[in-house]
C-alpha cells in the first residue's frame, strides 16, 4: 500500500462529519435498492440479472462485430463515429471540431469515462470553457474535485461547502438553503445550455443495432445537453455495446433500481443522430468517440475481462463495508469501490496503487448486489496474486518469499510439523489460557509485530490436533 | 488508422478475425404481462403521483380542454404540433402559443414560458412514464424548458411498460432520432441526498387521461 492511500484512509477514518455523510447517503441509496429487487417488487429479479450477465458476456466476446454494427448504424444515419486510443485523442478530436465550428462554450453532462480523460481540464487548457451541468458534477467542478461516487458525485458536501462554492466563484450571496442553491444552479446553467455552441454526454449504453446512444439520468440536463446545442459530441467506452434496442427492456429494469432505488430514472434518453428532416429541435451533427484507454487491455483474460460487464450503477460502492468506510477520494482513480478496486489496476497496472485489490474483507456483497452478476470478490483475488507477482519480479518481498518457502517445506514434513508445533507451544508466553497479543523478544521480528497488531494468537492447545488424533485411534 | 488499430486489437485479444460470424445472441427477454386497461391506469396514477406528479383522468376531449384552460389561467404556454391537442382544442386556448416549425423561435419560446403542453405516444403504467418521439408534431424543448409541463394523452396509448414498448418498436431508431422516457419531475438530490424537483428540467408535471 502507498503511504498515499494510507494517509487518504486515515484522514477520512478520521473525519467524524464524513464519516456520517458517506454512512447515511450509502444507506439511503442501499435501502432503495433493496426496497425494489425483492421479492414482491421484482420476482424475476434474478433471471433480469442472468440475462443481463449473458448479454454482456457475449457482446464482449464479439466486441469488434458489435462496435462494427454500431458504427454502420451511426453512420447511415448521418452521424459520424470516431475511435480514440485515449484522452488526447479524444481532447484533439473535439478541439479541432470547436475550431472548425468556431465553438467556445461547451455544455457537459455527467460522463464517468470524460473524468477518466480529464476532458475538462484538457478542453480548458485550450481556452474553451467547458461547463459541467449536473448539479453534483458542477460542484466538484467548483471545488476542483473528482466525483467521490460514481452517481453521488458530491456526496461528501454539505449544503455550507457548496454555499461557500457559490458565494466564491459565481459571486451570489451565502445561501445555504439546498432548494434556493438549486434553483440557484438551475439559472446560470440554464444561461449556459442555451448559449452553448457544443453538448458533450457520456452513454450508459450503445445500441448496436440501432446506432442510438442511451443516457439514464435524473435532473435533464443530459436532454439539454443532447437536444439545445447544434453539435452533440457522445464519448463512450467500447465496452459499453449492447446488441439490441429490445435489450434495454432487461438492462433499464436493473440499472435504475440498482443505482438510486427507481423504478426508471426521470429521463431515458434513446437518441440515434442528429435531428432529421422535419423534426423541430435537437443537434445537426451528431458525433460519437469510442474510447478505448487501457480498455482491450482487459480483454485477454477471459475470467477478468467480465470487469467489462459494468454498467456503473454504484450498487456495489453502496453496499461495501471499505467503501462505507474509506470514501471515494481515498481512492487512486476516477472510479471508486469495489468496482474501482478491480478497474484501476487493470486499467492502470497493479503497481499503479497495489494496496488496490487488499483493500476489500471479501465478504462478497458487492458480487451479490452487482446487477450484471460480476463475480468481483473472485476478481480481486485474481489481483492481489498479480500484485505479489509483480512484487516478486521485482524482487520485492524476498522476506516473506522465504517465509512462506519455509512454511510450505514445513507443512509437507509431517514430523517436522509437529515438533515445530510443541516448539511454538513452549515458546507461548503466558501460559494462562489467555490470547496472545504479543511476543517477547527474539521472536519479535517486525513481520510477527505488524501481523500481531492487529489480530491476537489462541493460546497454545495441551494437546496438539495430532496428538488427540492418535489417542483415539 | 486508429479505428483499425483498436479493432485489431480486440480481434487479437479475442481470438477473432475481421468479419469472422458471430454467435446467436441470447434470445431477447421480452414477458408481456396481462394488464386490463382499468388496473393500467391505476397504476399509472399511483406511480407518476407517487413521484409528486399530477394525474387526471377525463371523459371526453372537452374536459381534457377545460382542465387546461383552468390549469394555465394567467399563465403563458406553448403547445405542440401534436394533432391531438389541435383535436381537443387545446392549441387554440387563449395564452397559448402553438405552431412553431423553427428551432431557434421553439428554444426561445420554451425558454420564456410557463408551461409546456404536448401529448405523448406511448405511456407505461407499471412506472408512470411518459414515451415522447421527437417529430414535425412533438419538439424535444416543451417536455424540457418550461418550468411546468403538462401531457395531454388518449387513453388507449397505455401500455404496460417497456417490453410491450420494445415490442411495439423493436428499433425506434427507424421512428425518430429521439425516443425519451419521462418519469415524474427533473430531480436531484445531489445536496446532502435532499430531494429537489425542477432542477433543470420541468418541476411540475400533469397527465390528463383522455377516455
Amino acid at each position: 500500500m502507498s503511504v498515499e492511500f494510507d494517509r487518504k484512509i486515515h484522514d477520512t477514518l478520521g473525519d467524524a462529519n464524513l464519516q456520517l455523510a458517506i454512512y447515511t447517503s450509502t444507506a439511503r441509496l442501499k435501502q432503495g435498492r433493496i426496497a425494489l429487487v425483492g421479492d414482491e417488487a421484482l420476482p424475476d429479479y434474478q433471471e433480469l440479472r442472468t440475462q443481463a450477465n449473458a448479454i454482456k458476456k457475449h457482446t464482449i466476446e464479439n466486441l469488434d462485430h458489435y462496435l462494427e454494427e454500431f458504427e454502420r448504424n451511426v453512420v447511415a444515419r448521418g452521424g459520424k463515429v470516431v475511435y480514440c486510443k485515449d484522452g488526447t485523442e479524444v481532447s484533439d478530436f473535439i478541439l479541432g471540431l470547436a475550431k472548425e465550428r468556431g465553438a467556445r462554450l461547451i455544455v457537459k453532462s455527467k460522463s464517468m469515462t470524460t473524468e477518466e480523460v480529464d476532458l475538462n481540464e484538457r478542453l480548458e487548457h485550450h481556452g474553451l470553457e467547458s461547463v459541467e451541468t449536473d448539479l453534483g458534477e458542477y460542484i466538484m467542478q467548483l471545488a476542483h474535485e473528482k466525483p467521490y461516487h460514481i452517481v453521488a458525485p458530491a456526496l461528501h458536501k454539505t449544503r455550507y461547502d457548496v454555499a461557500e462554492l457559490f458565494t466564491r466563484n459565481l459571486h451570489v450571496p451565502n445561501e445555504t438553503v439546498i432548494e434556493k442553491q438549486t434553483m440557484l444552479a438551475r439559472r446560470v446553467l440554464r444561461e449556459k445550455f442555451l448559449a452553448a455552441d457544443i453538448g458533450i454526454s457520456g452513454a450508459n449504453f450503445l445500441v448496436a443495432d440501432s446506432g442510438a446512444i442511451v443516457l439514464v439520468e435524473n435532473e435533464g440536463n443530459a436532454r439539454l445537453t443532447t437536444s439545445a446545442p447544434k453539435i452533440h459530441i457522445a464519448v463512450a467506452g467500447i465496452e459499453k455495446v449492447i446488441p439490441r434496442a429490445q435489450d434495454l427492456a432487461v438492462f433499464l429494469k436493473l440499472l435504475a433500481r440498482s443505482a438510486t432505488g427507481q423504478l426508471l430514472s426521470v429521463y431515458t434518453s434513446f437518441l440515434a443522430g442528429a435531428r432529421r428532416p422535419g423534426e423541430i429541435d435537437g443537434p445537426d451533427e451528431f458525433y460519437v468517440i469510442l474510447l478505448d484507454n487501457g480498455r482491450t487491455r482487459l480483454l485477454p483474460d477471459r475470467e477478468k475481462r467480465q470487469t467489462l460487464y459494468c454498467i456503473r450503477c454504484g450498487a456495489c460502492l453502496n453496499t461495501c463495508p471499505v467503501y462505507r468506510k474509506i470514501g471515494g477520494h481515498s481512492f487512486p482513480w476516477v472510479y471508486s469501490g469495489p468496482i474501482g478496486a478491480i478497474l484501476t489496476p487493470q486499467f492502470m497496472g497493479v503497481s499503479h496503487e497495489p494496496g488496490l485489490p487488499f483493500a476489500s474483507s471479501l465478504c462478497g456483497a458487492c458480487g451479490e448486489v452487482c446487477p450484471v452478476k460480476i463475480d468481483i470478490p473472485k476478481i480481486l483475488l485474481d489481483l492481489r496474486s498479480d500484485v505479489k507477482k509483480a512484487e516478486a519480479r521485482d524482487g520485492q518481498n524476498r522476506l516473506e518469499k522465504l517465509a512462506f518457502r519455509v512454511f510450505a517445506w514445513l507443512m509437507t514434513h509431517p514430523r517436522l510439523y509437529e515438533m515445530a508445533g510443541r516448539i511454538a507451544a513452549s515458546l507461548a508466553p503466558g501460559g494462562d489460557g489467555k490470547w496472545i497479543s504479543s511476543v517477547p523478544a527474539p521472536l519479535n521480528l517486525p513481520p510477527v509485530r505488524a501481523w500481531l497488531s492487529q489480530r491476537d494468537l489462541p493460546p497454545p492447545p495441551a494437546q496438539s490436533f495430532r496428538e488427540q488424533w492418535r489417542r483415539r485411534q | 488508422m486508429i479505428r483499425d488499430h483498436i479493432l485489431h486489437r480486440i480481434r487479437t485479444a479475442l481470438g477473432r478475425s475481421a468479419g469472422q460470424a458471430v454467435a446467436d445472441p441470447p434470445p431477447v427477454r421480452l414477458v408481456l404481462p396481462d394488464v386490463d386497461p382499468e388496473a393500467r391506469v391505476r397504476s399509472f396514477t399511483l406511480r407518476l403521483e407517487t413521484l409528486a406528479g399530477k394525474v387526471h383522468r377525463v371523459a371526453t376531449k372537452e374536459e381534457a380542454r377545460a382542465l387546461v384552460a383552468a390549469a394555465i389561467e394567467g399563465k403563458t404556454a406553448v403547445a405542440s404540433n401534436a394533432p391531438y391537442l389541435a383535436e381537443c382544442g387545446i392549441a387554440s386556448l387563449p395564452g397559448v402559443e402553438s405552431g412553431i416549425t423553427g428551432r431557434d423561435r421553439m428554444q426561445e419560446r420554451c425558454s420564456a414560458v410557463d408551461v409546456g403542453i404536448g401529448s405523448a405516444d406511448y405511456m407505461l403504467a407499471d412506472t408512470g412514464t411518459l414515451v415522447m418521439l421527437s417529430s414535425a408534431q412533438e419538439a424535444r424543448l416543451v417536455s424540457l424548458l418550461p418550468p411546468a409541463h403538462i401531457a395531454v394523452v388518449p387513453l388507449e396509448r397505455m401500455l404496460t411498460g417497456l417490453e410491450e414498448l420494445f415490442t411495439l418498436l423493436p428499433r425506434p431508431a427507424e421512428l425518430t432520432s429521439s425516443m425519451v422516457l419521462i418519469t415524474g419531475p427533473s430531480r436531484t438530490a445531489d445536496i446532502e441526498q435532499i430531494l429537489v424537483r425542477g432542477v433543470h428540467g420541468p418541476g411540475q408535471i400533469t397527465v390528463i387521461l383522455v377516455g
